[in-house]
């Protein structure tokens, strides 16, 4: 499987967020996404999935499911949780796995993996940041997708989730999953590949980990 | 449990446990035709008159007060995005939405009309054709609202918006219903004529509407 | 031991849980002599049988109000003194005062149609009466609605307080307008203008309504404090857990 994309230009509130950028991530990659605050991340990641309108340039997916669209085979970890305050948390993951298809019968293994399964039954508003997290990711897990888009995906994670997540992303990447994540920081799994949405890259090539 | 009975099974659950539960919409229909008397008077003639215009319009707006968050819960926080990236298309998961809407909605309103025509003097030939009228007009009222509801849905206070789009919308539906109310007491025009056309108005708004609101929902998202 | 000791909900459970059975005890006894004294008195003689509504419909208003009035005093302890129980009781008296109320409505409702002719008529005290009802609703949509049980106190207690206007409204509706609704016959200036054959029965039924309302209060005041427990309890474990 390959996504490729060229000369990808975004538009949003009238002003260009970015234009002229190009990538190609196969099976086993992952692609980091940098950038400043502002630099169009999020929505170059949005516009992969089909959230926002690619205002110049294309993108094609080799390997996929000819009658799907991207964003149907894909996940997209943004920044907002997506869940329910007043359904439980086995609740929240239990309609993401039947909605989005192919979900996982028993989610107790998904729930167990994120730490969570002592919570299952909890109402979801009673979750601190992290753990609201954590219940974003276990959704990644329940439900089998080939393409992973994650923005910020550290955030609110303290040492030891961010040491799980990278795990899960080891993991799906060896099934042969792709990965572009937009993040400031370092990724902890080659090969790494980087886009960058707003200057040349740093002196540090691309691939190499401090 | 297919992705359409999963979104069907999860607004359900939502509307019953959060903001008081599907209850808090009889209570603002009963408060609403409440107010009716005194602001018009005891007259129990007059009441017995004009009591299926007023619950037809305390019901419109029961109905309305719902659907402002909707769409807007979703797209907060974040759902929406996850919802357009499902296998359902949209306009089927637009669709389960408004039927969701009207059976925690809707359809407790048709079943405390009755009671809340008691207040207003109507009798029971009377109670039964407005039960019925509005048993075949909510439906049509929550599928008209999810247009407005969609195109409202990136506004903080879309309440009003929603609002002054969506009752234009349903003017006929309201001519009819009550027509048809009040042809099942008086009136030389048989029950059967305005309930018909009242039940087409909603087979059209439950195509005419999903498609709709999928259109201006996507409008919004980009 | 001094009332105020009762304002630890520990305590309070503990006095609660050996009060309730003597309470409803008590209610079930009142309850078998007042019907039994309802059933033998005698007939009116305009009205027949119906008149025995009476013994439903007017210990129904009585409770009903007397459900607001100790909501008001709870609702003063909330935002005067911030005494711990009053919330408690507030949320807890809010749902039986609505029943009381809607009991005497309905019943008010069913005896007025044979008499009136109508189910329901606009006059000063019926509407004051559906007044009261409509705004129980709302305070119980109060406190289902906001999240926090401490803010939702404080807003059902302004809104109760505002509220108990309406109950000299109640009480003075049938001087102060004509209405359909026949005045006062029992707290009145120059005592009470019912015939003692069907006032006894009367008086024992409001007796025996009044205890079952005192029971289904600390039961729900009980039911209340666990429910709180129950909820600090997840909040620990959903913390514990992160």
């Amino acid at each position: 499987m390959r996504l490729t994309a060229s000369n990808l230009a975004c538009r949003r509130g009238g002003r260009d967020v970015f234009a002229d950028v190009s990538f190609s991530n196969g099976s086993g990659e992952i692609l980091a996404i940098r950038g400043r605050n502002g630099a169009g991340k999020s929505s170059l990641l949005r516009m992969v999935v089909g959230l926002v309108r690619i205002a110049h340039g294309r993108l094609a997916l080799e390997g996929g499911d000819p009658e799907l669209t991207i964003g149907e085979q894909a996940h997209y970890l943004g920044h907002q949780d997506a869940f329910k305050p007043s359904l439980s948390v086995r609740e929240n993951l239990q309609f993401w796995a039947e909605f989005l298809g192919g979900g996982a019968a028993d989610l107790r293994e998904p729930l167990a993996a994120v730490g969570l399964d002592p919570l299952a039954d909890l109402p979801a508003a009673y979750l601190s940041a992290g753990q609201r997290r954590r219940l974003s990711i276990a959704r990644l897990i329940a439900v089998k997708r080939p393409i992973w888009l994650l923005d910020e995906p550290v955030n609110a994670l303290d040492a030891a989730a961010q040491e799980s997540l990278t795990a899960f992303m080891r993991a799906h990447l060896a099934g042969g999953g792709l990965i572009l994540a937009a993040t400031h920081g370092p990724i902890r799994l080659p090969p790494v590949r980087e886009v960058w949405l707003d200057q040349a890259p740093s002196p540090q090539a691309a691939g190499e980990e401090p | 449990m297919t992705a359409l009975a999963a979104i069907l099974v999860r607004d359900m659950r939502i509307a019953v446990r959060v903001g008081g539960g599907a209850l808090m919409g009889v209570l603002f229909f009963l408060v609403v035709a409440a107010m009716v008397p005194f602001a018009v008077g005891p007259d129990l003639a007059l009441l017995k008159r004009i009591g299926p215009a007023i619950l037809w319009l305390a019901a419109l707006l029961a109905s309305l007060l719902a659907l402002d968050r909707l769409f807007a819960a979703d797209h907060e926080d974040g759902s929406l995005d996850l919802i357009l990236m499902g296998h359902a298309p949209l306009e089927l998961v637009v669709a389960v939405k408004g039927v969701a809407h009207w059976l925690t909605t809707g359809l407790p309103l048709v079943v405390a009309a009755p009671i809340i025509g008691l207040f207003l003097n109507l009798d029971a030939p009377a109670e039964a054709a407005l039960a019925l009228t509005l048993l075949a007009g909510t439906p049509a009222l929550t599928f008209i609202g999810l247009i407005g509801a969609a195109i409202a849905v990136t506004l903080r206070r879309g309440g009003l918006l929603l609002a002054v789009l969506v009752l234009p919308l349903t003017v006929p539906v309201l001519i009819f219903g009550v027509a048809a109310a009040n042809a099942a007491v008086s009136g030389p025009v048989p029950f059967g004529t305005p309930f018909t056309i009242l039940c087409a108005l909603t087979l059209a708004s439950l195509v005419v509407g999903p498609f709709a609101a999928a259109a201006a929902l996507r409008q919004e998202m980009e | 031991m001094p009332v105020i000791d009762f304002a630890n909900p520990s305590r309070f459970l503990n006095v609660a849980n050996r009060a309730i059975p003597w309470f409803g005890g008590a209610a079930v006894l009142a309850f078998a002599f007042g019907l039994n004294q309802a059933v033998v008195a005698p007939d009116d003689y305009q009205q027949g049988a119906t008149v025995k509504i009476m013994f439903l419909h007017v210990p129904g208003a009585w409770l009903g109000m007397l459900g607001w009035a100790v909501m008001t005093v709870a609702a003063l302890g909330t935002l005067v003194w911030r005494h711990p129980l009053a919330d408690v009781t507030a949320k807890a008296a809010a749902p039986i005062g609505a029943a009381f109320t809607l009991m005497c409505l309905v019943t008010g409702s069913l005896w007025g149609r044979p008499m009136w002719g109508t189910y329901w008529v606009w006059d000063a005290r019926l509407t004051s009466v559906l007044v009261l009802f409509l705004l129980y609703l709302g305070v119980i949509a109060v406190w289902r609605t906001v999240e926090d049980p401490s803010r939702a106190a404080r807003a059902a207690a302004i809104l109760t307080i505002v509220g108990a206007l309406d109950l000299p409204i109640i009480k003075f509706s049938v001087d102060w307008w004509n209405t359909l609704h026949q005045p006062a016959s029992v707290f009145r200036a120059g005592g009470p203008t019912i015939h003692p054959t069907i006032l006894m029965p009367l008086l024992i039924m409001t007796v025996a309504f009044t205890l079952l309302f005192v029971t289904l209060l600390l039961a729900a005041m009980r039911n209340e404090i666990l429910r709180r427990r129950v909820r600090t309890l997840r909040l620990m474990q959903a913390s514990a857990a992160a």
